[in-house]
């Protein structure tokens, strides 16, 4: 199967598109902040529990908040049905989301605290660690966690010898190489970068290049979700 | 979990009048919202609301080989996850007794009922059968868990179809099955016996019972649960209320 052809994508799309995103902001009752997010394929909940007492006590950090991201994949994302629980996968990805989101959360406010961000992926068509930041980040805002920026994701990758923003599936599995990063727009700091697949610098130029432009794009998608429903409130 | 004496002091006080906090009758139930195929991943799918309480199922099928007391038939297991996610009261981990009690009282309702038609889901006898895979994500826990999955579980399943075409077995067709189970549950506090249980009224709860009824108003399953108790004449009672009830749930869920 040609994953480029004519110069498009196998889902339509041009090398710097991406796919539809809908963001919806505090859609849950229970937790202290909440988000739901559509990616293409993907479908991300994400909820934020604290700032709360750290418990067990030697978890605490008499310094700063201790940030506990979890992201969990339900058995029936994926098309072969994922076993409940955290895997070596999952872990992986909750310990360097916590990682990016930390950077990001005045966490030294809060001493002994800790703050619980939960990223479940109802639905995957790859991508997900991307948009499980996406959105946790939307979430941690509608907590009212304090934060000097709302952090964003975005990968990109090569398909075909192309570099383009935004796999899919298909091209995740068939493709050459991924390259999620999440960034502090504001500064373009990045707090997240990983790399799997085959690219010369020069590709990895652009890809970064596609990934923080992706980037850009979501960052006002997220800031749009979270006025549209404080803006409610104020009308109301 | 638990509940402060204050807020049990105020539903003990309420319930003398014959009031619940939200301003229910004791027989009334909240507001129910079923969106059909919501997972693309899934066979099939639903998001169930019963007021904010929101769960997800989703059914996920396999080939496998069959019980050896059941050569002739599928199988079926059913999981919910009490996730974090849903309450500042769940935690991560193996799944603890009552997420376990919770999936087994759901998927009795549906077994009992023979609400899945598992001898159509023979595929050589004793050899390759379909096991269908419910899983039941809690997204928001604002009471009453055992009728928002048992749901939400019978909602997916008539969403689903058969993954013939995954499987290189031909088209996908729909799943087998006869009619749903629909599940009641009444919890008591103080002598008030309540349908539906908010958050608070199953945090108060001393005693909880959960009903199957099918279509012809007969019982398939129950479970008495917590370490109240009730009288003979009050689980009469609520089997009644719960033939009635039923059937406006069973409206909106075939509907």
């Amino acid at each position: 199967m040609d994953l480029i052809k004519d110069g498009k994508r196998i889902d339509g799309r041009a090398p710097d598109e991406l796919r539809p995103i809908k963001i919806e902001a505090g859609p849950l009752y229970r937790a202290d902040g909440s988000c739901y997010l559509e990616w293409g394929g993907n479908k991300i909940m994400a909820a934020v529990y604290g700032p709360k007492e750290a418990v067990p006590r030697h978890i605490q950090d008499s310094t700063k908040a201790v940030i506990n991201a979890r992201y969990n994949m339900a058995s029936f994302s994926v098309e072969d049905r994922k076993r409940p629980g955290p895997d070596r996968r999952s872990q992986e990805i909750s310990k360097i989301t916590a990682e990016a989101l930390e950077n990001v959360i005045l966490t030294e406010m809060f001493p002994r605290a800790v703050i619980d961000v939960n990223i479940e992926v109802l639905d995957a068509d790859a991508g997900t660690r991307c948009a499980g930041i996406t959105a946790a980040a939307v979430a941690l805002a509608d907590a009212g966690i304090p934060m000097r920026d709302i952090p964003v994701a975005c990968a990109a990758g090569k398909v075909d010898g192309v570099v383009v923003v935004d796999l899919l599936g298909d091209e995740d599995k068939k493709g050459d190489a991924d390259l999620p990063v999440a960034i502090a727009p504001r500064s373009e700091e990045i707090l997240l970068l990983q790399m799997d697949g085959h690219m010369t610098v020069k590709e990895f130029d652009e890809a970064l290049e596609l990934a923080l432009k992706g980037c850009r794009e979501i960052s006002k998608l997220q800031k749009e979700a979270l006025l549209k429903k404080y803006k409610t409130f104020e009308e109301e | 979990m638990g509940i402060s004496s204050v807020k049990r002091d105020y539903l003990y006080r309420l319930a003398k009048e014959g009031k619940r906090p939200d301003g229910r009758a004791f027989n009334e139930y909240r507001p129910i919202k079923i969106e059909r195929g919501v997972i693309r991943m899934a066979e099939g799918s639903a998001k169930v609301s019963i007021g904010n309480t929101t769960v997800l199922a989703g059914i996920k099928m396999d080939i496998g080989e069959p019980y050896p007391d059941t050569p002739e038939e599928g199988a079926m297991s059913t999981a919910v996850e009490l996730i974090p996610l849903a309450s500042p009261d769940f935690e991560s981990g193996p799944p603890r007794a009552d997420a376990i009690e919770l999936s087994r009282v759901v998927d009795r309702g549906i077994r009992e009922s023979k609400f899945i038609q598992l001898d159509k889901l023979c595929i050589e006898p004793g050899e390759k059968v379909w096991i269908v895979f419910i899983d039941i994500h809690v997204l928001d826990y604002d009471g009453n868990l055992f009728d928002a999955c048992s749901l939400a579980a019978s909602a997916a399943l008539m969403n689903a179809k058969v993954p013939n075409e995954r499987f290189e077995m031909g088209e996908d067709v729909p799943m087998p099955l006869s009619d749903p189970p629909v599940s009641c549950t009444f919890v008591k506090y103080n002598g008030a016996i309540v349908v539906d249980p908010s958050l608070d009224e199953d945090e108060a709860a001393e005693a909880r019972h959960t009903i199957a009824i099918d279509k012809n108003g007969d019982i398939r399953a129950m479970q008495k649960g917590l370490s109240g108790s009730f009288t003979v004449e009050e689980i009469k009672n609520n089997i009644n209320n719960a033939r009635i009830i039923s059937k406006d749930i069973r409206k909106i869920l075939e509907g």
